[in-house]
């Protein structure tokens, strides 16, 4: 369970986020979805305790994450942003390695070498597996990163918007693989996603963020309706019903 | 270039495969060929004496000190700029921009100044070389915790200050040496460039025992560095304390290039020349493979400059001179041509 109390964030004077106060089960995926400047991110790295709150804290299945050891923290929880500076003489297979450090600290064993195996082809990244960073599309470099994050094996995975520079077939196939992280490994996903539809048909449950604020929490379906959404976005929805999930309709 | 609309034939396996991790060893056997090759000409070129003879020995006695100076110096600025390039994630900044040399130079202009330029060979010892060590260190560290380890700690920012400092100091020396006579002057000059007949046989052993100190520990942390090669973000998500690593890193740093520059005095492109070769040459990003690569290559490019002066040119002093005029030119042509680093 993720446990979110009193956190916020402030930059000079300017009040960016909360205090929020949140509760997240363990297992399934949660998305993240809100405004542009809603706070989605900050809550998202406060979590993953990239950037620290100004105040309140953030417990992560009952361990404070401004106080575990990183060591520790980092087999129970990882995070991916969104920009990641790279290396060029590093290929994929060494980047996807490197999920394993907490691990192995750096000496790769089998079983780490079969983890990589495996993450390397969840994200069916086989055929670039040696290439280097810098000869990869943006999507693919994305996909590689991703794959570090779940070689890292973590219980509790914190993604800010990993859909990002992916076309169709890689955003669809990258939903489908993180909704089987959390049904066959029984992960906790939470994401930040901007497509509110790759939300609803693939998150167990939506934390609609805005201005700074958790503004509604609950099921796609809950979330999913023109009186809410419309409030948040200030763009006119409609809903229509799609083979049982529901889906918005907001381009015209 | 003919393009197709009919479906492509099936990619073939691993298509970069065959251009994939070149041998790394054979780089490795072949400097450390050189590094002895060039040790032993150094060592032996030219002694009057036939070999085998008392005479001959005595001289090669001799010679061992530069020889062990080099080592020492080529591995505290080669490691020492590899370390700095990743933990500012900057492959074109070299430690002396922090104010090292600058803080070296304005600690000797200012000896010469207060107490006269006899102070400074009166003076000579294993005291005064700890005690500019310490304060070399002493500064560095003081810098890096104020600056980096503080509420801001933006790196940035901590670069920008060293920048200045380094200026300060610059200008104070420039200032106090304008003030000394000609002849004061020309005693000091010999004391700033970088210079390996400067060395002292009985340094040798503390600063060979505190670099293969600093050495081990940067060997224990290899993988970490690695990991902190992707930045900070990425890094703390792998479990590192992002700050605490830089800033030992930082010290481990100032830790060599005080060694190095109490030695045989600044240094300042010859760290940055045989980084970026490294970098170039051996073919992967892992520091277990870029620190023993960069550290062989100095002693290569040292020792191989110092033989080819003394023994070709005879003009041993100039070493450094011709180290910063190189460096300063593969600078500038490597930056022009890349772009960017």
């Amino acid at each position: 369970m993720i446990t979110v109390s009193g956190v916020t964030k402030v930059y000079g004077d300017t009040r960016v986020l909360g205090p929020i106060d949140l509760e997240l089960p363990a297992g399934g995926i949660t998305a993240l979805v809100g405004p542009n400047g809603a706070g989605k991110s900050t809550l998202l790295t406060i979590m993953g305790r990239l950037i620290a709150p100004t105040a309140g804290r953030v417990t992560i299945a009952g361990r404070d994450v401004a106080t575990t050891p990183g060591r520790e923290l980092a087999k129970l929880l990882s995070i991916l942003r969104q920009e990641n500076h790279f290396i060029t003489r590093l290929t994929v297979r060494d980047l996807v390695g490197f999920g394993r450090f907490p691990h192995s600290r750096g000496r790769l064993t089998a079983a780490d070498h079969e983890q990589i195996d495996r993450a390397i082809a969840f994200l069916k990244l086989e055929e670039i597996t040696d290439r280097y960073l810098d000869q990869l599309s943006g999507g693919q470099r994305q996909r590689a990163y991703v794959a570090m994050v779940l070689a890292q094996d973590t219980e509790y995975i914190l993604l800010d918007e990993p859909l990002n520079n992916l076309d169709i077939r890689h955003a669809v196939s990258m939903m489908t693989q993180l909704r089987t992280a959390a049904d066959e490994l029984g992960k906790t996903i939470v994401i930040v996603v901007h497509d509110l539809n790759f939300a609803a048909a693939y998150a167990d449950r939506i934390v609609v963020l805005n201005q700074g604020q958790v503004a509604h929490v609950g099921t796609p379906t809950e979330i999913m309706c023109p009186e809410v959404l419309t409030g948040v976005f200030e763009t006119p929805f409609r809903i229509t019903n799609h083979d049982g999930y529901p889906l918005a309709v907001y381009y015209r | 270039m003919h393009e197709t609309v009919t479906k492509a034939p099936p990619a073939p396996v691993r298509p970069m495969a065959a251009a994939r991790r070149p041998r790394l060893w054979p780089r490795f056997v072949i400097l450390t060929v050189l590094a002895v090759a060039a040790a032993v000409l150094v060592l032996t070129w030219d002694i009057g004496p036939a070999p085998g003879t008392r005479g001959f020995w005595l001289i090669v006695n001799m010679r061992v000190v530069s020889v062990a100076t080099i080592v020492i110096v080529a591995a505290c600025q080669a490691v020492a700029t590899v370390l700095f390039h990743t933990a500012t994630s900057n492959r074109i900044l070299t430690p002396s921009i922090m104010g090292f040399d600058a803080l070296y130079v304005v600690m000797q202009t200012g000896l010469v100044f207060f107490f006269g330029a006899d102070t400074l060979s009166r003076t000579d010892g294993l005291p005064k070389v700890v005690l500019q060590s310490l304060l070399m260190v002493g500064f560095a560290t003081a810098l890096y915790t104020w600056l980096f380890a503080g509420r801001r700690g933006d790196l940035h920012v901590m670069l920008l200050i060293g920048v200045v400092f380094g200026i300060g100091f610059g200008a104070l020396s420039t200032f106090m040496q304008r003030l000394l006579t000609p002849s004061e002057f020309d005693i000091l000059s010999a004391r700033l460039f970088g210079n390996l007949s400067n060395s002292h046989k009985e340094y040798l052993p503390w600063a060979g025992l505190v670099v293969i100190v600093v050495l081990a520990l940067v060997w224990q942390r290899r993988h970490r560095l690695d990991v902190l090669a992707l930045g900070r973000e990425t890094a703390t998500n792998l479990g590192l304390h992002f700050k605490r690593e830089i800033i030992v890193l930082l010290i481990l740093t100032a830790v060599l290039i005080s060694i190095s520059t109490t030695l045989v005095g600044p240094m300042t492109f010859f760290g940055f020349i045989i980084a970026t070769l490294s970098y170039q040459l051996v073919g992967s990003s892992r520091h277990w493979h870029v620190l023993p690569f960069a550290f062989l290559l100095g002693v290569v490019t040292l020792l191989g400059g110092y033989f080819v002066l003394r023994h070709v040119f005879y003009a041993a002093g100039l070493l450094s001179v011709i180290i910063e005029f190189a460096g300063g030119l593969f600078f500038l042509i490597y930056l022009l041509r890349k772009g960017s680093l």
